[in-house]
């Protein structure tokens, strides 16, 4: 057991903090031409896409060292290394995976270049936990599927140019998991409506996207007909390591540490409140198992061991700190704490509040909590499937 | 980076795995704790001669000289099998040794506990749930020669079975740990919940301790002994907390109610996954501190204080919820699950319970 890089991985840390000295101005800084330079000066370090294989124009770097990257991006607040967060996330791993050569050749630079924004069009109206029931329809003609039909919660989807779409071309089939492709959609395509929701945040970032006779050519299917779901699947378990979350989980500890301070109740710092106290460190504890159980999962993957689903270990930590921490927040302050950005009692300019509303978007975005549970219970623990 | 035990550490794992089930397995555990002491001093010798009782003895001093990370695997195995040997008070006195004894002394007294010829405890606080200088009350007076001792040590562990005591006592207003032999003292035991963890009561009639066994004890080295007994228990709550829930998983696995498997219900398949990412987590926290025992003792408080904070309520729940999650035979004598449940409440206050622990994380957090 040890904890200490070696000294090539030390050098690479060292080399992403003096870039990160060089190039990341504080944020009151930051001109409106930053971003973009920002996002060119990463590309051409080799850090978007950072373990993709270099022949596609990705890093080819491995897994300490992009724990590494992951840590000090976000010690360092930088922004996002590429403007398509489900482009590098899953499409482009995907495409990599399941593309035919020209499909990498075409979609590939774009993604690392942050010149087209990617959505996911996976969950249903009827068909969200149970993904694999869903039922917008594909049809074959010639060299064309004829689209029809809807999918919701599609984040991004206004101001995306490409969504990567779950279809069914088969419908009974003996198991719910075949006959779904994968197809690759412009989202300007004709016949391709799009829909904003607004979240109880007031925020407006998914959407209903609706099909009338989509046309899209069979050249722009992923993988083979009928092997959707593997596609999705295996593109999805392109699990991330945790690394970067617990980092901004501690700064947002720390926030709250200073809340406590600034706090009073009872007449006193609320930081003297043994209850106040003890549950500081609870989220503390909670962040720091995140962080030790993702380092013993980076030791299983570094020694080549297959992970199981130990991932959702830490995305069920993930969810509840996710409602607790800020609720915890808001509950501490009282009125104030309920107050938004724009009123003279909102506490640190609203944004407890803000994201006291915002919990949804990780903890229920992702696959719920309870089928975060399922997935232990069932593939670790091999307990009955529901 | 390495986060990770190595093939020679899971080695030891498969051996204490073995003598777990094939000496010491439950039925053999429950018959050695209704006798007097709990202890079976041929299996001990056994333990010394595979090199266990020796794994933190530095080789100077007789032993293996290998390193608290070692010594979890270990503890984590015998935990799982609830072995009611004095693991935890054999690697809490060899600390307390190496803190605060001459060369001398460890030279003698380290080589024969390795070797299994010297069953040693070590008693710390006074109060039956205080982490605190204070909390240490038993008093000492000098006079010329030594110091004399009145009084009880109680919930001292492995009492009825130690040769060897080492007590924390208070000489006015300073700490001191004086070492004494089972003759000079009386032994009761005190009978509690969690009969694989045998503890009972250490008396001073009027006993005069030569001055060469009265040795001065910082607050810094009663800090690290503490944490060091937490790291202890917790180790063995890993495994005995990993026990019970795989026999409730098992369980689930077989028992058929309303035409299904009990583990189909969520009731029972959401608990038991949520049971994982508790058992999951204190493990990895608890692996961290014991890691930061040799190689980062400044860190080993708020690593400790993580581990044993979420372990001694996570495994108090775990132990009542296995009970219930099994129905009535869970409820029974005969039926192992309610052994797991005695042993996390024998956890929770032992070297600091929670309140003590995440209060500690918030100082040392800067709240
Ligand atoms: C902010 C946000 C962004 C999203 N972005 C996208 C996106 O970009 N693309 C996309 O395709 N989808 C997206 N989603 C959809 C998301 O994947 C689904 O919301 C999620 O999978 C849950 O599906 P559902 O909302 O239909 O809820 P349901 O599946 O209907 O679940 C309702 C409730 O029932 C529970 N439940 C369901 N099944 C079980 C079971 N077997 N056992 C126990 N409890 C169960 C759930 O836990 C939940 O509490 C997004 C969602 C959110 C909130």
């Amino acid at each position: 057991m040890d904890f200490d890089y070696s000294p090539a991985e030390e050098a690479f840390r060292q080399e992403i903090r003096a870039f990160l000295k060089a190039n990341l101005p504080p944020k009151e800084q930051r001109g409106p031409e930053f971003l973009k330079k920002w996002l060119q000066k990463v590309r051409v370090k080799g850090w978007v896409g950072f373990s993709w294989p270099k022949e596609f124009g990705g890093g080819g770097g491995g897994i300490v060292e992009q724990a590494i990257l992951r840590e000090e991006m976000a010690l360092a607040k930088a922004p996002p290394l590429g403007t398509s967060f489900m482009g590098l996330a899953w499409v482009g791993p995907g495409i990599i995976q399941y593309g035919t050569e020209e499909q990498k050749r075409r979609f590939i630079p774009d993604i690392l270049d942050s010149k087209v924004i990617w959505c996911t069009g996976y969950s249903e109206p009827n068909h969200g936990s149970d993904l694999a029931k869903i039922q917008c329809k594909a049809v074959r003609e010639g060299d064309e599927y004829v689209v029809n039909g809807q999918k919701i919660w599609t984040s991004g989807a206004p101001w995306s140019q490409w969504i990567i779409l779950l279809t069914r071309t088969e419908i009974n089939t003996e198991s719910k998991h075949k006959g779904i492709t994968c197809l690759l959609v412009p989202m300007n395509s004709p016949g391709l409506e799009v829909k904003p929701i607004e979240n109880m945040a007031g925020d407006r970032h998914f959407a209903e996207v609706f099909f009338k006779d989509v046309r899209v050519p069979v050249a722009d299917r992923l993988g083979d007909e009928g092997d959707g779901w593997k596609v999705t699947v295996s593109a999805l378990a392109n699990e991330r390591s945790s690394i970067g979350e617990v980092t901004q989980m501690f700064e947002k500890l720390d926030s709250l540490k200073g809340l406590v301070q600034s706090t009073h109740r009872n007449g006193q710092p609320a930081a003297k409140d043994p209850a106040v106290r003890k549950r500081l460190a609870t989220f503390e504890m909670k962040i720091a198992a995140m962080k030790y159980n993702g380092l013993r999962y980076l030791t299983k993957q570094i020694r080549g061991e297959p992970l199981t689903s130990e991932t959702s270990v830490n995305k069920l930590h993930r969810a509840s700190l996710e409602i607790e921490m800020d609720d915890f927040a808001v509950a501490l302050t009282g009125q104030s704490g309920l107050q938004l950005r724009g009123s003279d009692s909102a506490v640190d300019r609203g944004s407890w509040a803000k994201s006291s509303l915002s919990w949804p978007n990780v903890v229920i975005g992702g696959g719920t909590p309870n089928i975060q549970r399922n997935i232990i219970a069932e593939r670790i623990l091999h307990l009955p499937k529901d | 980076m390495n986060f990770g035990f190595s093939e020679e550490q899971e080695m030891l794992r498969d051996q204490v795995r073995r003598f777990m089930q094939e000496d010491l397995g439950l039925p053999q555990v429950k018959a050695l704790t209704k006798a007097s002491t709990g202890f079976d001093p041929a299996l001990w010798q056994k333990a010394a001669s595979l090199g266990w009782l020796g794994l933190t003895i530095p080789e100077k001093f007789g032993g293996l000289g290998l390193s608290w990370v070692d010594l979890t695997v270990l503890l984590e195995e015998a935990g799982r099998g609830l072995s009611p040997l004095p693991f935890v008070s054999h690697a809490l006195t060899i600390e307390a040794i190496l803190a605060v004894c001459g060369k001398a002394q460890k030279e003698m007294w380290l080589s024969a506990m390795a070797q299994g010829q010297a069953i040693c405890t070590t008693a710390l606080y006074d109060e039956p749930n205080w982490i605190h200088p204070d909390a240490i009350t038993l008093k000492g007076v000098r006079e010329s020669g030594g110091v004399r001792i009145n009084g009880s040590k109680h919930f001292v562990s492995d009492a009825c079975a130690a040769d060897y005591f080492m007590v924390a006592i208070r000489i006015e207003k300073q700490l001191a740990m004086v070492a004494v032999g089972k003759e000079q003292v009386s032994v009761k035991a005190q009978p509690q919940m969690d009969a694989t963890k045998p503890s009972g009561s250490v008396t001073f009639n009027n006993v005069l301790i030569d001055d060469s066994m009265v040795f001065k004890l910082s607050r810094k080295q009663l800090d690290f002994l503490t944490n060091c007994g937490a790291v202890a228990v917790t180790a063995e709550a890993v495994g005995a907390a990993e026990a019970a829930h795989k026999l409730t998983v098992n369980y689930a696995n077989q028992r058929v109610q309303f035409d299904n498997l009990i583990g189909k219900y969520q009731g029972v398949k959401h608990r038991l996954a949520d049971m994982y990412v508790d058992i999951e987590s204190f493990k990895s926290l608890l692996y961290y501190a014991a890691w930061a025992v040799n190689q980062s003792p400044a860190e080993l408080p708020r690593a400790i204080s993580l581990a044993k904070g979420y372990a001694a309520d996570a495994f108090a729940q775990i132990g009542i919820d296995v009970v219930g999650l099994h129905g009535a035979i869970g409820f029974t004598a005969e039926y192992d699950a309610q052994l797991y449940l005695k042993r996390s409440k024998w956890v929770r206050p032992a070297f600091g319970d929670s309140d003590f622990h995440l209060q500690r994380v918030a100082t040392l957090g800067g709240v």
